[in-house]
């Protein structure tokens, strides 16, 4: 009889389940409005021609357009590259819009000439723009389509040596550092995307610190997708100079439509000699409805480089959106002693598909990485982490260490796992491991024998999962982080 | 340009080799072999001889091993020289049904077809799929997958003779099979051998297959293997790679498990020049388990590549996957290892392992364990370090005494012998412990008895 009762007890349990599936599934996505503000976009389609537009309707200088139109060159010999384990759809290039901004008559000098519109959207989402109201004491850089609506603190920020500002500004005001810095860690023939992205990019955010700095609050940027049928294409360059210190938060949603929009952003961080930056991500852009329907298609080429000795780069990454995410934040350790860190919890439900990691390049000696990567799948989603660790011949006493675990909530969904490990020094030390595995019938259980209901106690447990990730955010972007991470998966056991 | 150049030139020298003989290929062969050819080579032309572009061969250039113009026969050539004179097996205690290949060639030192009284059949490939096109009609290129990889699908073009083993349903064999490929040619030879080892239902077999070269000659190898173990046999399969270091190797081996059945597949590299060993496993019915073990030790400019795919694609399956590696000098290493979980293939159990040491600065691993996992009932992972020895033992070992060089000996020792120990067969197993502490030593690791000084000429 014993073995009898257990077995009705599982079913039980798992009907629980099932409903609590059901439930999460349905759970929408709560960032989809739409904000209705004039915009002034360009005809849909590539060519020489929209690429001079979009130079000329942002008042650039020549070098950028020249910049512009070698990396359009260069892009139109490229093919889309099909390492990644993602089922890419066929893009239409020439069925995007390349610009689109929100209309407004003059450059805005305070708050108020915001359009009310615009600051009702930001305040929806929750980003503080209006500097007297705000608590969270982070400076904020807003961009709506294709470009910066709002940056926050600036001269607070200013009085110190910080530059923080739109990419477009940073290109008009401080022409000196844009040519020193674009281009210098993601060339313009980087990647197709990269390329694409040196032809079109829009706008973005601009970050430097100057020498012996500690930025006294968070910079952050929000990114929003607004317009239909448009490509969201930004740039950001920060540059942390010598013993420098900042800590960088984006955070990016965009509205619900059955059409999938194409985000393909560059960010790029130098870090000098004693610097350290530190990058967070919440990436919850529109990730499709149940059926796959719609999205954002995610493909992102971030990279820092360690120039100086001792400097160090950390990336920290939410992901919980997107209908596909092609995306390796990447550390080239060129300084002696630098360090470069990752810490990802990548989330795919329902249709998404996620092909995530990093590569850490070590050049210097007695450079240091250390990757932390937490996949979790549900529904019918992919998702894989693909990471590469490369010690290059001079760079003795390299030392890695690579920690990347699966979890897996249902069996229907994929979790993969591709690392690169390429030696070529005796004197590193290069560790990898990883696990996958679903949430254990046993700590569900105990948590059932303590009272804990089956869906708190897998929040609990996925929570834990992802501790060690959400530990690195910083406290604000923590408790947003949490509460996407139980918007997206909380109850589903599998 | 020049590269895109010779690759053309490379491929289409193998399809023309193939056309010019063509006719006297598939008149020399059974029409088992021939059924396939024709859209093998097909494939073949299509996707080209891999290069690094190629995923799979990331960190292999196999063109290069192409690029040295060697002899082809599709007729086995007359040895001017006694093999028997010149092979003698050097594991004594090893009582063994041997079986030699010679370039590819079954040798005959024994009947080109043998049934053994208790029904196992041992012999050539070609014999076989006279005598019995049955059994070779329901294995032959049902594992090894021809579209998916050019060095098949080559083989696969040209494949005339190998080695056959067939056990019947319920058959134990005690004694160990051993296949010995020898290389022995007066010039650069070119050979793609095909083997086919049938395990029905129920059965076992020990499989010892060594790997010579007898001649100093640059030789390359393009070997295809299919092993079908049956529902709950048993196959312990030990191959060993001790060939010189102008003798390349391609070798791939497939191998398909049914119900509740159990391999052990080692391979060891001794010696060698570019060695690339491809095995990919498939557990086709619940309740089997497989153990894919490698060992490697490379010096010099040697090259050695391992693949290995696993694919579960039912519930219940264990595997374990170990790979172990020893550079030294300018030595290059690169393993890529992937675990396939299906759909529905729940309860599994899958590790995968893969350890490197690099013994000097110019050594290079390069490593690439992978999963990708579609159940979620599952407990897999896998683990890569690469690193050098370790200094606190180091360390330990000389307060006790032992001088560096003998330190350094028995830890790589000890590295090293985690993988040999899993080999079931005693002597052959006592018989690599040597073979490897005298590689390892730097002493010269060919078999005792051979007359040839060919590691010495190269």
């Amino acid at each position: 009889m014993v073995p009898f009762i257990i077995a009705e007890s599982h079913e039980i349990m798992n009907a629980d389940q099932d409903q609590i599936i059901s439930q999460v599934t349905q759970t929408e996505y709560k960032y989809g409005f739409v904000t209705d503000v004039e915009s002034d976009a360009l005809p849909k389609g590539l060519n020489e021609d929209i690429v001079r537009q979009i130079s000329e309707i942002k008042g650039e200088p020549d070098w950028m357009l020249e910049f512009r139109l070698k990396a359009y060159r260069y892009w139109t010999t490229m093919k889309l590259p099909e390492w990644a384990h993602l089922k890419l759809p066929v893009i239409d290039y020439q069925d995007i819009i390349y610009y689109s901004a929100p209309r407004s008559r003059q450059p805005l000098g305070s708050l108020d000439e915001v359009d009310p519109e615009l600051i009702e959207t930001f305040n929806k989402l929750g980003i503080p723009l209006d500097e007297q109201k705000q608590l969270a004491g982070v400076a904020v850089d807003a961009v709506m389509d294709s470009i910066s609506v709002k940056t926050t603190f600036r001269d607070a920020l200013a009085g110190q040596g910080i530059i923080f500002c739109s990419f477009s500004e940073a290109v008009r005001e401080h022409p000196d550092l844009v040519k020193k810095y674009m281009g210098s860690v993601v060339p313009y023939r980087d990647n197709f995307f990269a390329s694409l992205n040196s032809a079109v990019f829009s706008d973005g955010s601009f970050v430097f610190i100057p020498k012996g700095v500690r930025c006294p609050m968070e910079l952050s940027t929000y990114f929003r997708i607004n317009a239909a049928n448009t490509g969201q294409f930004e740039r950001t360059l920060i540059i942390a100079e010598e013993g420098a210190y900042v800590s960088y938060l984006e955070g990016c949603t965009a509205p619900k439509r059955d059409k999938n929009q194409l985000h393909a952003a560059i960010v790029e961080i130098i870090a000098h000699t004693d610097a350290e930056v530190k990058y967070s991500t919440v990436q919850n852009w529109y990730p499709g409805d149940r059926e796959g329907k719609g999205g954002i298609y995610n493909f992102v080429t971030k990279r820092g480089i360690c120039m100086g000795d001792r400097s160090k780069i950390s990336w920290t990454q939410v992901e919980t959106g997107s209908a596909i995410t092609w995306k390796y934040p990447s550390c080239i350790l060129r300084g002696d002693h630098s360090v470069g860190e990752f810490y990802s919890v990548a989330v795919t439900n329902n249709h998404q598909q996620a092909d995530t990691g990093t590569k850490m390049i070590h050049l210097g000696k007695n450079t240091r990485s250390i990757i932390v990567s937490k996949g979790i799948s549900a529904g019918l989603s992919n998702n894989s982490y693909r990471g590469l660790v490369r010690v290059s011949k001079n760079a003795d006493h390299a030392r890695n260490f690579s920690q990347c675990d699966s979890l897996l909530l249902g069996d229907r969904c994929g979790a993969h796992t591709f690392p690169y490990i390429e030696v070529d020094n005796q004197s590193a030390v290069v560790e990898h491991e990883a696990t996958t595995s679903k949430i254990g019938e046993d700590q569900i259980f105990y948590c059932n024998q303590r009272g804990i209901d089956t869906e708190t106690a897998v929040g609990l447990i996925v929570n834990g999962y992802a501790r060690e990730v959400l530990n690195k955010l910083p406290m604000e972007f923590a408790v947003e982080a949490q509460k996407l991470l139980q918007i997206t998966l909380e109850g589903s056991v599998g | 340009m020049n590269v895109l150049l010779d690759k053309k030139i490379l491929d289409s020298q193998l399809t023309d080799w193939y056309f010019t003989n063509r006719d006297q290929l598939m008149a020399a062969s059974n029409s088992v072999f021939n059924s396939f050819r024709p859209e093998a080579m097909e494939c073949f032309r299509k996707m080209g001889i891999p290069d690094k572009s190629n995923e799979n061969y990331k960190y292999t250039d196999v063109r290069e091993v192409f690029l040295t113009p060697f002899n082809r026969y599709i007729e086995p050539r007359k040895i001017l020289f006694s093999v028997e004179d010149l092979f003698r097996c050097d594991i004594p205690e090893l009582d063994t049904e041997l079986v030699l290949l010679v370039n590819g060639w079954f040798y005959e030192n024994r009947p080109r077809l043998e049934v053994l009284p208790n029904g196992i059949i041992i012999g050539s490939m070609a014999e076989a799929a006279r005598q019995y096109p049955h059994i070779l009609e329901a294995h032959y290129s049902r594992y090894a997958d021809f579209r998916k990889d050019a060095l098949v699908a080559l083989n696969t073009g040209f494949a005339q003779d190998g080695t056959f083993i067939y056990i019947p349903k319920g058959v134990g064999q005690d004694r160990t099979i051993q296949v010995v490929n020898i290389l022995l040619s007066p010039e650069d030879l070119f050979v793609q051998h095909r083997n086919l080892v049938v395990i029905e239902d129920n059965a076992m077999a020990r499989v010892v297959v060594c790997d010579h070269s007898l001649s100093a000659h640059h030789f390359l190898t393009n070997s295809v293997t299919e092993i079908f173990v049956g529902q709950n046999a048993r196959l312990d399969y030990t191959k060993l790679q001790n060939e010189h270091n102008s003798s390349n190797q391609l070798s791939s081996s497939f191998v398909h498990q049914e119900k509740d059945s159990h391999a052990i597949f080692n391979t060891i590299t001794l010696h060698g020049g570019m060695i690339r060993n491809n095995v990919y496993t498939r557990l086709n019915g619940p309740g089997a388990e497989n153990h894919t073990l490698g060992l490697f030790l490379a010096d010099r400019n040697q090259h050695v590549d391992s693949y290995t795919y696993v694919d579960h694609a039912a519930p219940g399956c264990t595997s374990r996957q170990n790979f172990k590696g020893i550079l030294d000098e300018k030595a290059t290493g690169a393993f890529t290892g992937r675990i396939l979980v299906r759909p529905d293939a729940q309860k599994t159990l899958a590790y995968q392992a893969n350890n490197n040491i690099l013994l000097t600065s110019e050594a290079r691993m390069n490593t690439k364990p992978q999963l990708e996992i579609y159940a979620d009932d599952v407990k897999c992972s896998h683990g890569a370090t690469v690193g050098q020895l370790d200094e606190n033992a180091m360390f330990y070992l000389q307060t006790r005494g032992i001088a560096k060089r003998e330190a350094r000996l028995l830890l790589m020792g000890a590295f090293g012998h985690e993988i040999l120990k899993q080999v079931p067969v005693e002597p052959l197993r006592d018989r690599l412990n040597d073979l490897v502490d005298k590689r390892l030593k730097g002493e010269l690791s060919r078999c005792n008895s051979c007359p040839l000084q060919c590691q010495e000429t190269c």
